[in-house]
C-alpha cells in the first residue's frame, strides 16, 4: 500500500489508481504492415521482469489520466512517475 | 458487597466511584478504572472459563491484550461480543459478563468430562478418529464443534455505527510506554507530525505499575509529564485505547480504537469503534514485552498467573489477588514483584530454577524475609476450581532430573515468570527479520524493513536507561528523515529500575510426576489447550517443521495468536531435535495482532453503502407500478410489471403483445451514454468502431460495433451527430463505465495529438423509450413538431420540445416496432414520463421491463454483446460483416481479423435455433451436440445463449454459438438436458421476425 505521486495531482492513496499492465508498448504505426509474429508480440507479450519494471497507471477517483510508473517488482517500490509522453527513464538508479 | 482482595490505597482506580456489574448473573462491585478482570479479582473471583478442548477451569493469566484464558461473552443479543479479553475490558455501570465454553455453568461443566478422557485426546485425535467413513467428516464435525469451542457469535444485526479514518503523519510511535512517550517527545520538539497509539486507556506500560525512576522522578511522574506535554502540542495526535493490527508494505498500518466499548447505554453520536488507516513516513514500534510463562505440570489452574501481571494489579488496580504467595522465577526482574506483594501484607515463598542467585538478590531476600528454594522447581499443583497448594522438588545440576523429596506447599496464588518475549509480532508483519538472542531466550528484531524503528524492550533491550537513550535517538532520527530538523535538548539523564531484567535460563519445561510424554498437563498454548506432550507427539509423528508442528498442535493458532505461548513451543521443539531454537525457527505473525471486529474492518460500507445503487429519475414510478427489478451493473432496472399477481411469464407476453399491437414504454435511462466532442472527433471514431463514420450527416444515427485489439466484438451502440464535431455515442448499460475508460486510454496513450473530449452523460439524461405501432400518434400528440416519416426518419435525431421540454428524439430501435427514443435531461425525467403515461392512456400504453426487451430483441435477432458474445466473437461469427469497413485503412482489431485463428473457417457462429418439438424453451447455456451419448462426455459443438418463448410468434426461439453455424442453416443438432432429455433442433437463421424491417422503417 502506498502514497503514489500523480504527475497530474501530486501525493494520492493507492486506493484512487490502478495499473493496466507494461508501458511503453506502442501500437504499430501502420497494423497492415506488420507481420502476424509483430503483431503477436504487439498483443500478448509482455517483459515481467524482476526487478525495474515500466508500467501505465490511471489515477481513476481523481484526474482520470494515464501516466507512467517505474516500479521495483521485488520491493513493490516506486521509483518515478512521469507523464505519458515522455521517454523511458534509465534503469539506473534503483 | 465488599472486595475481599481491594489494597485501602493505591493504584489508579477511583474509590469514591463504584460501579455494578454482573458476572454469570451474579452482582459485583468494582470502581471506576478497573478492568473487568482487576474488579472480579478484587471480590476474590477466580475462575473465569473453562478452556477450549479438556474444559478445564481457567482464571487470568496475564493483565493485557496477551490474555489467553480469561475470555468472556460480553452483553446481550445484538451487542454481545465472543471472546473479548477481562484484562480489557473496563469496567462501567452495568456491564454483564459470562463465561464461555462451559454448560450448565462454570462451576459445573459437563463438558469437563474431557478432561478425564485426556489421554486419548491428544494432538490430531479428531482427525485421526473420525476418518472413516470419509463423507461422514462433516457429521461429526458438527458435534466436535459444538463440544470444543469459544464464545458464540451474535445472532442478529449489531445496531452499533463503526467509522473509519486515513490518517497521514510523519513519524507513527506504536506503544506508549515510557520508550514510546520518550521517541515521540524527541520527534514532535524536531518538528515532525507525530501519531502515538496506546491499547490501553492510560498510557505509560508497564512503568506505570513500577517504582522506576526517570530524571530523579517517579516512573509516573515523568509519564504524567511527557503526556502532558504531548497533548500540548499541535503536531501531536495522542490515541489511547488504540491498538495497531496490522503492519503492511511501506509503513502501512492499521489501528483499532475503542471509541464508545467502554461507555454504559453508548447512545452518544461517537461510533463504537474507529478503524485508523495510517500511513506514516517513519514508525517507531515501542510495544515491549510479554512475560513468558513457565512450562510445568497443572501450570493453567485459576489463581497461577504472571508475575508481572500481579505487580500490575497491585499498582495500578489496588488489588492484592492472593495473600500467601508463591512466585516461580528463572529471573531476577520478578523479585521486584516479591517485594511489592510484601509491601502490601502477603506473605511470599520464591521458587528459583536457578542454582545461584547474586548476593544482590539474596540481600533483597533477607532484608524482606522472602523465604527461598533455589534449585527448585514446581512439579506439580493442586486444588479444583483453583490453586491451594503446590508441590516442589530440588532439581539436579543439569536440571534433567530431581533430586530430594518432594515438598508441598500450601498457596492462594502461583506466580511464574520465565523472562520476557518481545512483542515482535506487528514487526514481523512488516517483514522485518527476527533472531533468537541467547541472552533473553527469545527472539529480537534483526533486519528492520525502510523507515522503521524498534526500540526499548521490543528491541530485546531491558536496561532503562539505555532503552531511553534509543529512544530519544530514534525520535530525532525518523523526525530528520521527514525533514524535520530542529535542534532539540538531550531530555533524558538518569533512569533505572529496582530490579533489571538481564538473564533468563532456558528449562524448556520441567519435569513433572508423570513423564512428559504421557499426556501430562504441561500447558503450552492455554487457548487452545495444547500441551508439551503434544509437541512430543507432533515430533514422533514426523510434523517437525516449525509450521507443520503448528498446524499438527493448532498451538500458537488461537485467537491470541499464541502471545504467551508460541517461545515455549519452540523451546521444547529445540529440546526434542537437539538443535538451537534459532535454527528451529518460527512461524510468520499475520495480522490482526488482536481479535478485530468486522464492523470496523467494513466501516460505513454496509447495508446500501456496501455497493452503491443506481437509480433512474423514473425509479419509484417503477415501485409504485409492482415493477420486480432486476440488478444491471450497479442499476436497478424494472424486469417486468406484473399485474393482477401475474406470473412472470405472463406479465412479459402481454409487454410483448402490447409493444408489438399498440404502444409500450421502458425506461432505457441506463444506457450509457458519452458525450463526444472537438475537430478530431469522427477521424477517432473511425478507429474505436469497425464502421465508417466520416460522411455521418449531422442528426443522423448509426449502430456501430467495437473490438479490442484482439478483434473480438466487446460493445456496441448508436452513436448520432449532433453537430459539426460533436457526437453522442450510446454504450450497452453495463459497459458505460468500461467503454469510458477505453476511450480515454487510446486518446491518451496512442493518440495524444487528436483534440477529442469524451465526457460522460450517462445520468444526465433520462431516456423514455416509446414503441409499437402507435407510438408515432402517441410521440406526436406531445409535441408541435411534425415527426412523419419524413421530417424524423428510421436513424435520424431530431432536438424538438416534447411536453414543452427541450428533448432530443432519436428514431431507433432496438424491438424491431417504429420506436422513438425521448432523451430529456434528467431533472424533468419524471415529468415527461408522467406525461407520456397519461397522453398513452388512449393507447392502453404498457411499461414493459428488461426481460421483454430482451424477447423483442431476440425476435429480431439483435445480439446482446455480453450474453450473445463472451468475448471471443468477432463482427464475422456474429454475421455483422456488413458493418467492418473494407476501405477504412486502420480500426482498433482490424489486424487481428486476418490473423490465422481469426480468419479460419469452423470458428463458432451466431445461428438462429428452433426447436423441433415447437414448444421447449432450451434452458440458455445449454450444450448443443451433433451426437448424443447416453450420458457425459458428448463431443459439444456449441452452446445457446438467449432462449425465450415468443408471444408474437407463438413457438420458442433461441440463439445459439455453433461451430460452421453459418453453413448449418437447416441442419437439425441435438441439445441434452439435464434432466437427460435431449431436445431437437433445426439450424435457421437468427432474425425470426420482420425480416426486411418493415415495422421499423415505416
Amino acid at each position: 500500500m502506498f502514497v503514489i505521486k500523480c504527475p497530474y495531482c501530486g501525493e494520492r492513496d493507492q486506493t484512487e489508481f490502478s495499473c493496466h499492465g507494461e508501458s511503453h508498448i506502442a501500437r504499430p504505426e501502420n497494423p497492415n504492415e506488420v507481420n502476424d509474429k509483430e503483431w503477436g508480440e504487439y498483443l500478448f507479450f509482455r517483459s515481467n521482469p524482476k526487478g525495474i519494471h515500466y508500467e501505465r497507471w490511471t489515477h481513476d477517483h481523481g484526474c482520470r489520466q494515464w501516466f507512467n510508473v517505474k516500479r521495483h517488482t521485488v520491493t513493490d517500490k516506486i521509483i518515478q512517475t512521469y507523464t505519458m509522453g515522455e521517454s523511458k527513464p534509465e534503469d539506473n538508479n534503483v | 458487597m465488599f472486595n475481599r482482595n481491594r489494597l485501602i490505597s493505591g493504584g489508579s482506580i477511583d474509590r469514591n466511584k463504584p460501579i455494578n456489574f454482573k458476572f454469570n448473573g451474579q452482582t459485583f462491585k468494582g470502581y471506576e478504572g478497573d478492568t473487568l478482570a482487576s474488579a472480579l479479582l478484587a471480590n476474590d473471583v477466580h475462575l473465569i472459563g473453562r478452556s477450549f478442548k479438556y474444559h478445564r477451569p481457567r482464571g487470568i493469566l496475564t493483565s493485557g491484550s496477551e490474555e489467553p484464558n480469561a475470555l468472556v461473552q460480553l452483553n446481550k443479543e445484538s451487542r454481545t461480543e465472543p471472546n473479548a479479553r477481562a484484562t480489557e475490558i473496563e469496567l462501567y455501570e452495568g456491564l454483564e459478563a459470562s463465561s464461555q465454553n462451559c454448560w450448565p455453568s462454570v462451576k459445573y461443566d459437563i463438558g469437563a468430562l474431557n478432561n478425564l478422557f485426556s489421554r486419548i485426546l491428544p494432538a490430531g485425535f479428531y482427525y485421526k478418529t473420525f476418518m472413516w467413513p470419509p463423507s461422514a467428516w462433516m457429521f461429526y464435525e458438527y458435534f466436535i464443534r459444538r463440544a470444543a469451542g469459544l464464545g458464540e457469535a451474535p445472532k442478529e444485526k449489531n445496531p452499533d455505527r463503526y467509522e473509519q479514518k486515513f490518517f497521514y503523519c510523519d513519524v507513527m510511535v506504536v506503544g506508549a510506554g515510557v520508550t514510546g512517550l520518550t521517541a515521540a517527545l524527541a520527534a514532535a520538539r524536531s518538528g515532525a507530525n507525530v501519531l502515538i497509539v496506546d491499547e490501553k486507556p492510560e498510557m505509560g506500560g508497564y512503568l506505570l505499575s513500577s517504582k522506576a525512576k526517570i530524571n530523579n522522578m517517579d516512573a509516573k511522574e515523568w509519564i504524567k509529564e511527557t503526556l502532558s506535554e504531548l497533548n500540548s502540542l499541535s503536531n501531536v495526535t495522542v490515541l489511547n485505547r488504540t491498538t495497531a493490527t496490522g503492519y503492511y508494505d511501506y509503513n502501512y498500518i492499521t489501528a483499532l480504537q475503542k471509541v464508545t466499548n467502554h461507555i454504559e447505554n453508548s447512545n452518544s453520536k461517537l461510533p463504537r469503534e474507529r478503524f485508523w488507516r495510517i500511513r506514516s513516513k517513519e514508525v517507531i514500534l515501542a510495544q515491549g514485552a510479554f512475560e513468558r510463562p513457565l512450562v510445568f505440570s497443572g501450570n493453567d489452574r485459576p489463581g497461577i498467573m504472571m508475575a508481572s501481571a500481579a505487580q500490575v494489579f497491585i499498582s495500578q488496580y489496588g488489588v492484592l489477588p492472593g495473600n500467601s504467595i508463591t512466585l516461580f522465577t528463572n529471573n531476577d526482574h520478578a523479585y521486584t514483584v516479591a517485594v511489592e506483594a510484601i509491601s502490601k501484607g502477603a506473605k511470599v515463598v520464591v521458587i528459583d530454577l536457578r542454582s545461584n542467585v547474586s548476593n544482590e538478590i539474596t540481600k533483597l531476600c533477607e532484608q524482606n524475609k522472602i523465604e527461598t528454594y533455589n534449585s527448585h522447581a514446581v512439579t506439580s499443583t493442586h486444588g479444583s476450581k483453583k490453586v491451594n497448594a503446590i508441590t516442589l522438588q530440588e532439581l539436579s545440576n543439569d536440571k534433567q532430573s530431581f533430586v530430594g523429596d518432594a515438598v508441598t506447599i500450601n498457596t492462594d496464588l502461583l506466580l511464574m515468570s520465565g523472562g520476557w518475549n518481545p512483542a515482535v509480532q506487528l514487526f514481523s508483519q512488516s517483514r522485518g527479520k527476527l533472531k533468537y538472542d541467547d541472552q533473553i531466550s527469545s527472539f529480537i528484531p534483526d533486519v528492520l524493513v525502510d523507515n522503521q524503528y524498534v526500540i526499548g524492550t521490543n528491541n530485546g533491550n531491558f536496561n532503562l536507561k539505555q532503552s531511553l537513550i534509543d529512544s530519544l535517538n530514534a525520535g530525532i532520527s525518523a523526525a530528520k528523515e521527514t525533514g524535520n530538523k530542529k535542534d532539540i535538548e538531550e531530555f533524558i539523564s538518569e533512569a533505572s529500575e529496582p530490579q533489571e531484567f538481564t538473564t533468563s535460563e532456558v528449562v524448556p519445561y520441567v519435569l513433572g510426576s508423570k513423564p512428559v510424554t504421557h499426556g501430562s498437563k504441561h500447558f503450552i498454548d492455554f487457548q487452545n489447550d495444547v500441551t508439551a506432550s503434544d509437541i512430543f507427539l507432533a515430533q514422533r509423528e514426523g510434523y517437525i517443521s516449525v509450521e507443520h508442528t503448528k498446524r499438527y498442535t493448532t498451538t500458537g493458532m488461537a485467537t491470541d495468536q499464541g502471545k504467551t505461548s508460541n517461545v515455549n513451543a519452540l523451546a521444547i521443539m529445540s529440546h526434542i531435535q537437539k538443535k538451537p531454537v534459532g535454527e528451529v525457527g518460527h512461524t510468520t505473525f499475520r495480522p490482526p495482532y488482536v481479535p478485530q471486529t468486522f464492523g470496523a474492518m467494513a466501516g460505513r460500507n454496509v447495508d446500501q453503502f456496501f455497493d452503491p445503487q443506481r437509480l433512474t429519475a423514473v425509479h419509484q414510478w417503477h415501485k409504485d407500478n409492482g415493477a420486480v427489478f432486476e440488478d444491471v451493473g450497479q442499476w436497478k432496472r424494472p424486469y417486468f410489471y406484473p399485474k393482477n399477481k401475474e406470473n412472470m411469464k405472463d406479465a412479459v407476453n402481454r409487454e410483448c403483445l402490447a409493444a408489438r399491437n399498440s404502444v409500450g414504454i421502458l425506461d432505457a435511462s441506463t444506457l450509457g451514454k458519452i458525450d463526444i466532442q472537438g475537430p478530431d472527433a469522427a477521424k477517432f471514431l473511425n478507429l474505436i468502431y469497425t464502421n465508417a463514420w466520416s460522411k455521418l450527416e449531422i442528426g443522423a444515427c448509426r449502430y456501430g460495433l467495437m473490438c479490442n485489439e484482439h478483434g473480438m466484438v466487446f460493445d456496441d451502440g448508436v452513436t448520432t451527430r449532433i453537430g459539426e464535431n460533436h457526437y453522442h455515442m450510446t454504450t450497452t448499460s453495463g459497459g458505460a463505465a468500461r467503454v469510458m475508460s477505453w476511450l480515454e486510454e487510446f486518446l491518451q496513450t496512442e493518440w495524444l495529438d487528436m483534440k477529442v473530449y469524451c465526457t460522460s452523460v450517462t445520468e444526465q439524461w433520462t431516456v423514455l423509450s416509446i414503441c409499437g405501432p402507435k407510438s408515432r400518434e402517441l410521440l406526436a400528440s406531445l409535441t408541435d413538431e411534425n415527426i412523419d416519416n419524413t421530417n424524423l426518419p428510421y436513424m435520424r435525431m431530431r432536438p424538438i420540445k416534447v411536453c414543452g421540454i427541450e428533448a432530443r428524439v432519436f428514431r431507433i430501435s432496438f424491438t424491431g416496432e417504429l420506436s422513438f427514443e425521448i432523451n430529456v435531461p434528467a431533472r424533468y425525467g419524471k415529468f415527461v414520463w408522467d406525461k407520456v403515461m397519461e397522453a398513452g392512456k388512449q393507447y392502453k400504453i404498457t411499461p414493459y421491463g428488461t426481460e421483454t426487451m430482451h424477447v423483442l430483441r431476440a425476435e429480431k435477432g439483435f445480439i446482446i454483446v455480453g450474453q450473445d458474445t463472451d468475448g471471443s466473437a468477432t463482427p464475422s461469427d456474429l454475421n455483422m460483416d456488413w458493418i467492418v469497413s473494407k476501405k477504412k485503412e486502420d480500426f482498433l482489431g482490424k489486424r487481428s481479423f486476418v490473423r490465422s485463428d481469426t480468419a479460419r473457417e469452423n470458428r463458432k457462429h451466431l445461428v438462429g435455433l428452433l426447436v423441433n418439438d415447437k414448444k421447449t424453451v432450451l434452458p440458455e447455456g445449454s450444450h448443443i451436440v451433433d451426437e448424443a451419448n447416453k450420458k457425459p462426455p458428448m463431443k459439444m459443438s456449441g452452446h445457446i445463449t438467449s432462449s425465450y418463448h415468443s408471444p408474437t410468434l407463438g413457438y420458442p426461439i433461441a440463439m445459439a454459438m455453433l461451430k460452421n453455424g453459418k453453413n448449418r442453416h437447416g441442419e437439425i443438432v441435438l441439445i441434452p438436458l439435464m434432466n437427460g432429455k435431449v431436445i431437437e433442433a433445426t439450424v435457421t437463421d437468427s432474425v425470426f421476425y420482420d425480416k426486411e424491417g418493415a415495422r421499423q422503417n415505416d
